[in-house]
């Protein structure tokens, strides 16, 4: 139990919590903004990964490589708003069927479960190995902290344009959005794209930092994401009103998801229960809102009248 | 204005639950007319507004507005046309959006949703005169979730929406049933306000035949799925509650005992 153990670990921490952190404002968009649970993203975080690595392997350059995931996410959230809005199946299932089916196609991208990319032949954007001893502007944590700025500049810009205006419309009340000529389908289809492009962009990096892609590194993300999610609305709610710094408040939470989570395993803790923890973790915060206005809320007071008339 | 030829609609088709919502409905607007609609519950007025507005297709027969057939349009696409509020305040309006945001959604009905600017400083700035002319003091409260608002201001809000963008049709469904009276009252004054300074073509439902009487230039009522009254001018502004349940009576025989009391 070294503490210089855990000090020495926290800047990888830092660096994977905020590579999450993109992906966690994916889930964002389709969870908060669009009100949908949008369990696509388990696979779609691996084919960032994998589209990212084969570009890579086959010459491309990092940016077209990235570039070129980011629009494969584009492509798995247009199926998910396809078989949820065309084919009217619900949106959990829709994001299920899609999440099933990236399972072949990534096998296939990839052409085995696994892909490695050398660090030291290509040139990456980002690694494990970019954390210490580098130029600041070659390390993993300035590089992606200015892409989530960008992004968040991206999406608050977006979500202030007349299109942007409708997609918030449209999760916040579908009846009143299509009643003001608003089309609810084609809004949903953006949404899902938008997300599922982040998170694609989220496992690019991912599979960058950790020099490979796997058939399995997406498996459980939606509920790392919806950790970061909540538990940066838990602390920064109270404070952070405007929209750019709701996003905000998502990536500092997945920064802390990845910290605790580092303390947690400096205790020694059995990593094959990480996910349990998790799950429960997330589970209780989901469930807050629910108790508070179940058991802790006051029975409102009738004003004047005769309640036994 | 708008034409609704031999409509039918029928809710849970061949199951026990089937309900023949509209009965070969025929109904035809003048430019203008501002119509309000009574019946007893499950006569198919609400079905009729929602017919219109297109939120679920119609089982046979066909709805023009200014002469262009919009049946086959969807929702969103007649919106164009038609400016609604509805019975429940929640449902006009995003809650989660500021009143100016809302007033922007609604500002754009029936133009595409492009990637410019959602609302500009000018828009807001004519917002905020508009919404002081409603008189609840929301003028100072702007971007202010709607949320937080009561049930009128809310209706009052989604009125403003309504109109905002001048509609052809304009879709009142008990819009003040869930409010205390006196805001009611207050909701529907403005609404008769904002139809004739736009001279609107308008179509309200009602459970208060006084207040059917008292606004508009021709009452409908309806029945079964079919309109069995329609009358207006001045031979409808003669008319007194009790001829409207003499009427109402004398074709529904058996099933009045059970509607007089919504109708009262």
């Amino acid at each position: 139990m070294d503490i210089m153990t855990l000090v020495n670990a926290l800047p990888g921490a830092a660096a994977q919590g905020l590579i999450w952190a993109i992906m966690a404002i994916g889930v964002y968009i389709t969870y908060r903004v669009l009100d949908i649970a949008d369990l696509t993203v388990d696979g779609t975080l691996c084919t960032g990964g994998a589209v990212c690595i084969m570009c890579m392997l086959n010459g491309c350059n990092v940016w077209v490589s990235i570039l070129a995931a980011t629009c494969a996410g584009l492509l798995a959230g247009l199926v998910t708003g396809i078989f949820h809005t065309f084919m009217g199946i619900q949106a959990i299932l829709a994001g299920i069927l899609t999440q099933l089916s990236l399972w072949s196609v990534n096998l296939k991208i990839m052409g085995k479960a696994n892909q490695a990319i050398n660090v030291d032949k290509y040139d990456l954007l980002v690694s494990l190995r970019f954390i210490k001893d580098v130029p600041f502007y070659r390390n993993t944590i300035f590089v992606v902290a200015v892409v989530i700025a960008v992004v968040i500049a991206i999406l608050y810009w977006f979500f202030g344009t007349e299109l942007g205006c409708g997609i918030r419309a449209t999760g916040c009340n579908a009846n009143m959005a299509r009643a003001q000529g608003i089309n609810t389908s084609l809004n949903k289809v953006i949404g899902l794209m938008i997300s599922n492009g982040l998170v694609a962009l989220s496992g690019a990096l991912l599979a960058q930092y950790q020099g490979f892609a796997d058939i399995n590194m997406g498996r459980g993300s939606i509920v790392i994401g919806l950790a970061a999610v909540i538990i940066g609305e838990a602390i920064f709610g109270k404070l952070f009103r405007n929209f750019a710094l709701k996003l905000l408040a998502v990536a500092f939470g997945s920064i802390i998801y990845y910290l605790v989570l580092q303390v947690v395993i400096w205790f020694k803790v059995d990593t094959d229960l990480l996910k349990v923890f998790s799950a429960v973790v997330v589970a209780i915060f989901l469930a807050i809102p629910y108790w508070k206005s179940r058991y802790f809320t006051k029975p409102t007071v009738r004003k004047g009248g005769n309640t036994n008339a | 204005m708008l034409e609704i030829k031999n409509v039918y609609k029928t809710f849970n088709a061949g199951t026990v639950n089937q309900k023949v919502a509209l009965n070969g409905l025929d109904l035809t607007l003048e430019d203008g007319d501002f119509v309000t609609v009574i019946g007893g519950n499950g006569a198919g007025k609400s079905t009729m507004l929602n017919a219109i507005a297109g939120v679920w297709p119609i089982d046979m027969g066909k709805i023009l507005i200014d002469g262009k057939d919009i049946t086959r349009l969807s929702e969103h696409q007649r919106a164009k046309y038609i400016g609604r509020v509805f019975q429940d305040p929640m449902m006009g309006t995003a809650a989660t959006m500021g009143i100016d945001e809302n007033l922007a959604l609604a500002r754009r009905r029936g133009q595409p949703r492009t990637l410019r600017q959602g609302i500009s400083a000018k828009e807001r700035e004519g917002y905020r005169e508009l919404v002081k002319t409603l008189d609840l003091g929301l003028e100072d409260r702007m971007t202010s979730k709607v949320g937080l608002l009561s049930g009128g201001q809310r209706q009052a809000i989604t009125l403003l929406m309504a109109t905002l963008q001048q509609p052809r049709l304009l879709l009142l469904d008990e819009h003040t049933a869930a409010l205390d009276p006196k805001t009611a009252a207050k909701v529907l004054a403005l609404s008769d306000k904002i139809v004739h300074d736009n001279h609107l073509t308008t179509l309200m439902i009602t459970h208060n035949m006084k207040d059917a009487i008292k606004y508009g230039n021709r009452l409908i009522m309806m029945y079964e799925g079919r309109i069995i009254y329609d009358v207006r001018g001045e031979e409808k502004a003669a008319l007194h509650v009790s001829d409207l349940l003499a009427r109402f009576e004398q074709v529904s025989d058996g099933d009045f005992a059970n509607d007089r009391m919504l109708l009262s």
